[in-house]
């Protein structure tokens, strides 16, 4: 089968600094991936290239058949790729629902003048943005909560907001930056099954950024480690946790 | 959604009342010239605050070069009907293109910086602006353009007036309108939400700019007299205070913030050496006690009244 992401041997140099080197990765339709490392490894560097934040500068990113690289993001975006942040982007100062409404703008059909002469299609697709985005509002048990100024929900309801707008741009590939941090134990644990039943409910890969190893470990099926923006392992998790590399970019070399 | 449709209806209906009210009370002259001319002034200065609000308070993009798209809304209007002949909703129409265009044009490179970088690269345009116009022979350089027929009277000025709140209302609350409160919001998330900023930023500062066309056409058709004077950076200052003092980002705070500060200009007009005084001590305390503005990016609306009401950003729906 056709990989869905296929990421070429990019590199990315800022000045002097190669960030990410020669890092090659591939994922099929339905997979669940993780990407690890040790702080500073370049895992987000990656990861802002392939959502086409940054121009890899060497090497190509072909996304669903279409060379990405080199695109913009919101192009990116529009191909079906989705992504949260490490630290939360929400817009802040509008309603949770609104947060929704905005990730369907690209599914609007109607034109600016119908939508200022308020006639046409402007009424009906109006009516059916809202009602999708209080069905996921639902499915994220936000639903209450939809009239309220997302800067003041709680944490764990801003992340899941994320998610939930992510979502609803209708992507086939989401990226997870760090969705577990901040998060406690037990929070943790409910936002590793809820990532599980996302990918078997909306049908989609997910990659995931975290330094969770039990998250990682619990949920991915593959795993790619990065270190000093070199990809040293990939693999399943128990090939990665028995992998010598790994342990020494994590808990450092024995001394002999 | 027709509860949106009954609404807007009805804030029509209530418009043509307030219309009503006002013309008769014109027609009666209980409302002398003095202020019949400050309530065209109002009605100018609301479309000029709601516009610059569409671009600052909605999209978030710090632009303080309004009075540039005055200047050629208004001469624009005036070469259309005295050097050109032409009928006074031509002028409108050209007016408002003009102005528009070049916003447009002024919008595609400037719209790449932002915070205080824009903000100065539109004061500079505006006064590029007005520059230009002073060494046009053509349109009279520094002595102004004169003999402009008054072409505009009330029920022009109140009607362009409520088109143009709708028009900027409806805007809001639709896919594109949402589009631009992402981007003031947090843009690198609305660029990951697929939206294409730079053509959003580009849209809104074009559409803030043609209105403003249209109300120097409004203005330069009224007071007889376009002049290179009256759109100085002050002008652009003005309509900046009228929007910040109502709120960046609320619609019915800019239309207050411009009623309000339209009367307090034409109360201390006997007073010209106290109106600055009075103008910077109200500002200033504003900006001391709410520094949000009046409403902050709240709409004023009924359901503010009610206990717990006033908190639905989203369906905020007001004139």
């Amino acid at each position: 089968m056709e990989a869905l992401l296929k990421v070429n041997d990019i590199s990315m140099v800022f000045g002097g600094l190669r960030a990410v080197s020669n890092f090659s990765m591939e994922i099929k339709a339905g997979e669940l991936i993780g990407l690890i490392g040790p702080n500073g490894a370049g895992k987000t560097t990656a990861f802002n290239m392939i959502t086409g934040v940054y121009t890899p500068t060497e090497g190509e990113i072909m996304f669903n058949g279409t060379r990405t690289s080199g695109k913009k993001s919101y192009q990116v975006t529009q191909l079906g790729m989705a992504r949260t942040f490490q630290n939360i982007r929400l817009f802040s100062e509008l309603s949770v629902i609104d947060n929704v409404k905005i990730a369907y703008n690209m599914h609007v059909k109607y034109t600016l003048g119908e939508a200022i002469a308020r006639v046409g299609r402007y009424f009906s697709e109006e009516d059916e943005i809202t009602k999708k985005a209080l069905e996921l509002l639902k499915i994220f048990k936000l639903e209450d909560k939809a009239y309220e100024t997302a800067k003041n929900l709680p944490y764990g309801e801003q992340r899941r907001l994320e998610i939930a707008r992510a979502l609803a741009t209708e992507p086939k590939l989401l990226l997870l930056d760090e969705p577990a941090a901040g998060m406690n134990p037990q929070e943790t644990k409910e936002l590793m099954e809820m990532i599980r039943w996302i990918r078997d409910k909306f049908r989609l890969s997910i990659l995931l950024i975290e330094h969770d190893m039990g998250l990682v470990m619990g949920v991915c099926e593959r795993i790619y480690v990065l270190e000093y923006g070199f990809c040293i392992a990939s693999g399943t998790p128990d090939e990665i946790k028995n992998n010598k590399r790994v342990i020494e970019a994590y808990l450092g070399e024995e001394v002999s | 959604m027709n509860a949106l449709r009954k609404k807007d209806l009805l804030t029509l209906v209530a418009c043509a009342v307030l219309f009503a009210v006002m013309q008769g009370l014109m027609m009666a002259e209980i409302i002398g010239p003095f202020w019949e001319l400050n309530i065209v002034l109002i009605c100018i200065n609301i479309i000029l605050s709601v516009s610059l609000n569409l671009i600052n308070g909605y999209t978030g993009q710090f632009s303080i070069g309004h009075a540039g798209f005055l200047a050629v809304g208004a001469y624009t209007g005036a070469i259309v009907t005295v050097k050109l002949g032409f009928s006074y909703e031509l002028a409108l129409i050209a007016g408002t293109v003009a102005a528009g265009f070049l916003g447009f044009l002024i919008g595609l490179p400037t719209l790449r910086l932002n915070g205080d970088y824009l903000a100065i690269a539109t004061l500079g345009l505006g006064e590029i602006i007005r520059i230009c116009i002073l060494n046009i022979d053509y349109v009279g350089g520094a002595s102004g353009l004169m003999g402009i027929p008054r072409l505009t009277n009330f029920p022009w000025v109140f009607w362009i007036m409520i088109f143009i709140i709708f028009f900027i209302k409806n805007f809001k609350n639709s896919a594109p309108g949402r589009c631009c409160l992402a981007i003031r919001e947090n843009e690198i998330a609305a660029d990951t939400m697929g939206i294409d900023t730079t053509k959003y930023k580009v849209m809104a500062f074009t559409l803030g700019a043609a209105f403003a066309g249209t109300a120097g056409v409004l203005f330069s058709h009224y007071f007889y007299i376009a002049h290179p004077a009256s759109f100085t950076f002050m002008r652009s200052f003005d309509i900046l205070t009228m929007v910040v003092l109502g709120g960046l980002g609320s619609m019915t705070g800019a239309i207050t913030g411009a009623v309000l500060l339209t009367f307090i200009s034409a109360y201390l007009a006997e007073y010209p050496e106290w109106r600055m005084i009075i103008y910077s001590i109200t500002l200033i305390v504003l900006m001391l006690r709410r520094p949000q503005g009046l409403f902050g990016n709240k709409e004023l609306s009924l359901k503010m009244f009610h206990l717990g009401g006033g908190k639905d950003g989203s369906t905020a729906e007001s004139k």
